[in-house]
């Protein structure tokens, strides 16, 4: 039987070949996003309905042009088919020039007009939405070691925070509504903080020591894990709800409660609530983690005499400690996501800002509470996966 | 050295170790052979005290292992495992120096102990130091278990299945390594395996355990030559008696004077060897060389005798 010959010069025309699929969709992204969606909205103060303008409209012809041309290469690196490193780069330089280009039309547009608000729209976010896309893609590809992510992470850290403190963005909208509140902005992200750290601070301490209990007592295990599988199923509104009544009777019976700051509503009930919703991912992941370390570890640290304490603080733990620490990951990012909430109930945070905008229809100010939240989130996440990654045991060298 | 006095252990009421008693001596190399269930692991985990006995006592050196705490009487017993439960987070290195480490060595000692392990068995310290498990080879891995179980001198030495996961070329060098480092010590050494073949390679003692019981507790000539019951005869298994009964003795202790033809053998290989090598050339007698000099000859007839049941 005859092998049919082949050869690559005989292979059929595939797109595939030379573009990137990736990149494909990404195109078509940015074509509706620079072509067909308004880059901002222009509003002469910060209730009215806005003016939607696409890039041309939005800058000065010569900036508008620029901004398309950068667009346009960037777009061609993504669907074609180069080196990671260049499609990382040019990733991270067209955000860059959308975020500096959004401040110049600001100004452009807001002329020195203080009432005015000159917002993001879907085509700005489209756009960073998908070279965000390339971006992610293009460090999935290079797989990069957890120490090189997070440098990347603490450049795009530094460049937002020069952006924001040299003025670049002083007239979008989002920074108008904080030129306002400067004040009550950080004192709401020091709550917020406060309130999602601490949650998981309060959560790890108990939770460990109480997922090392379950793990060596396996009745124990079943009925804790199913208690704290019932909380987890609690609405989170619901829940912080629900400790009002409680909270209230503590804060008026028992003496000193409230002296501590324990009420009804407020902090109290919102710190109980998110640490109840911890507990389960971390008493869970600590029990997974110890169940991981393998038996013969165990055997072999018992039996070079190790003392039942030094084998769970010299092997149980540092084997468990990559899956822990998921688990501490999976908290920390719901709980910088749930704290918003607790502004329902006058717990503070960055979900004041988002209740206050909804209810004065005012989009900006609900941006002002929901960006820093999902950019916190984001960057507990990445610091979070690197820490995992470098708690794993080192894998083989591949050869 | 180790004294196993009416050793019993009941788990829910059934015995699964059920009143051992014998007696290791100093540098001896006992091997615990049995079926799985046989109860062999559970009577090792109660030298270390892993498993605390229901009844009876152990004695090492003469005093009562009672009478130290149970972790203290653990860093003196060097302990193996099968699959070896190297540490995956520690490097090399780290591994070796768990016990030092547990018993306060200063870092110096610990560090000069680590290398001279590594370089007894044939790991070259600079490369191999600080890898991780993980980077090692199969065999490189049990010989950093062995090492690691030796860190702290140990006077005796547990080993459970040691060779188990390695596969037969490697496991025989394993086993070799562990005889010449064993004389190099006089380590006594207490070694539980299903393989009867490695329990007469390696053991001058063989104990013999079924459903919990000492069956027969002798050196390897004597089980052969005379089992005390018939799961012990089933367990060497009557087909291989004679060659088992030549392959415990070497060409050395049995050359003859005068020369043959053909092939010489070493003088340190087994009596099966020769055996084997007479009948597979077809020769009546293989020259014996020392060192690559002729030193005698062994002759078919004096092996078919040497392989003959011992009156």
């Amino acid at each position: 039987m005859a092998i049919p010959y082949h050869s690559p010069a005989a292979a059929p025309f595939s797109p595939t070949r030379r573009f990137d699929k990736l990149g494909i969709v990404l195109v078509l992204l940015v074509v509706a996003g620079a072509a067909l969606l308004p880059f901002v909205t222009s509003k002469p103060n910060r209730i009215v309905p806005g003016e939607p303008l696409p890039i041309i409209g939005a800058l000065p012809l010569g900036q508008a042009i620029l901004l398309y041309a950068v667009v346009a290469i960037g777009a061609c690196v993504a669907v074609l088919r180069v080196p990671n490193i260049w499609r990382l780069l040019a990733g991270m330089g067209v955000i860059g020039a959308l975020g500096l280009m959004l401040g110049a039309s600001a100004t452009f547009l807001a002329d020195g007009n203080g009432v005015a608000r000159i917002s993001p729209a879907s085509g700005f976010w489209l756009l960073v939405f998908a070279f965000a896309l390339l971006i992610a893609d293009a460090l999935a590809r290079l797989q990069l070691g957890p120490l090189v992510r997070l440098g990347i992470s603490a450049l795009i850290v530094g460049v937002v925070a020069a952006f924001l403190w040299g003025g670049v963005w002083q007239d979008v909208s989002i920074l108008r509504e904080y030129a306002n509140r400067g004040a009550a902005f950080w004192a709401e992200a020091r709550t917020h903080l406060l309130l999602s750290f601490g949650s998981l601070a309060a959560a790890t301490l108990v939770g460990v020591p109480l997922g090392i209990v379950c793990h060596r007592h396996g009745k124990l295990r079943v009925g804790v894990l199913n208690v704290l599988n019932v909380v987890q199923t609690v609405p989170s509104i619901a829940l912080f709800g629900l400790l009002i009544a409680p909270l209230a009777w503590v804060a008026a019976n028992i003496p000193g409660a409230a002296a501590l700051g324990i009420s009804g509503i407020g902090f109290a009930p919102a710190m109980v609530a998110l640490f109840g919703y911890s507990l389960l991912p971390i008493v869970a992941n600590t029990v997974a983690g110890l169940d991981a370390a393998p038996p013969a570890v165990k055997e072999a640290a018992r039996g070079m005499g190790m003392t039942e304490r030094q084998v769970l603080l010299e092997a149980e733990l540092p084997l468990a400690l990559p899956i822990l620490l998921t688990g501490i990951r999976i908290v920390l990012v719901q709980n910088i996501g749930m704290a918003t909430i607790a502004a329902l109930i006058g717990g503070g945070g960055f979900g004041v800002f988002v209740f206050q905008g909804i209810g004065q229809t005012a989009m900006d100010l609900v941006l002002l509470g929901a960006v820093p939240t999902v950019a916190l989130a984001l960057g507990a996440a990445v610091v979070l996966d690197a820490m995992v990654e470098l708690a794993e045991p080192r894998k083989a060298r591949t050869a | 050295m180790i004294e196993i006095d009416g050793l019993c252990k009941l788990y829910d009421g059934v015995p699964v170790v059920d009143d051992v008693s014998f007696t290791i001596g100093k540098g001896d190399i006992c091997a615990v052979v049995g079926t799985s269930g046989s109860g062999k692991t559970t009577l090792m985990r109660m030298i270390n005290r892993l498993v605390e006995p229901t009844s009876g006592s152990v004695r090492i050196g003469g005093r009562d292992t009672r009478a130290f705490e149970a972790h203290q009487l653990r860093r003196g017993i060097g302990y193996v495992i099968q699959g070896n439960g190297l540490f995956p987070h520690r490097s090399v290195a780290q591994n070796i120096a768990t016990v030092p480490q547990l018993l306060g060595w200063d870092r110096a000692r610990i560090a000069a102990r680590v290398d001279a392990l590594l370089s007894l068995f044939q790991l070259d310290p600079g490369q191999y130091r600080d890898r991780f498990p993980s980077e090692l080879s199969g065999g490189q891995q049990q010989r950093v278990g062995v090492a690691r179980a030796l860190a702290a001198e140990p006077d005796i030495l547990l080993m459970d299945e040691p060779f188990g996961a390695l596969d037969p070329i490697i496991r025989g060098k394993a086993q070799a390594d562990l005889l010449a480092i064993q004389r190099r010590f006089g380590t006594t050494i207490m070694l539980v395996t299903h393989d009867m073949n490695e329990a007469m390679a390696l053991g001058s003692t063989i104990a013999v355990m079924d459903r919990g019981r000492l069956m027969q507790y002798a050196p390897p000539s004597e089980i052969i030559a005379r089992p005390a019951t018939d799961f012990v005869a089933e367990l060497i298994g009557s087909g291989d008696r004679p060659f088992r009964m030549l392959s415990l003795d070497s060409v050395l202790n049995h050359v003859e004077p005068g020369a043959a033809a053909g092939e010489a053998i070493d003088c340190h290989a087994s009596l099966r060897d020769a055996y084997a090598e007479c009948l597979w050339s077809g020769r009546d007698a293989l020259p014996v060389t020392r060192d690559g000099k002729p030193i005698g000859r062994i002759s078919l007839a004096r092996l078919t005798r040497l392989a003959a049941r011992p009156r």
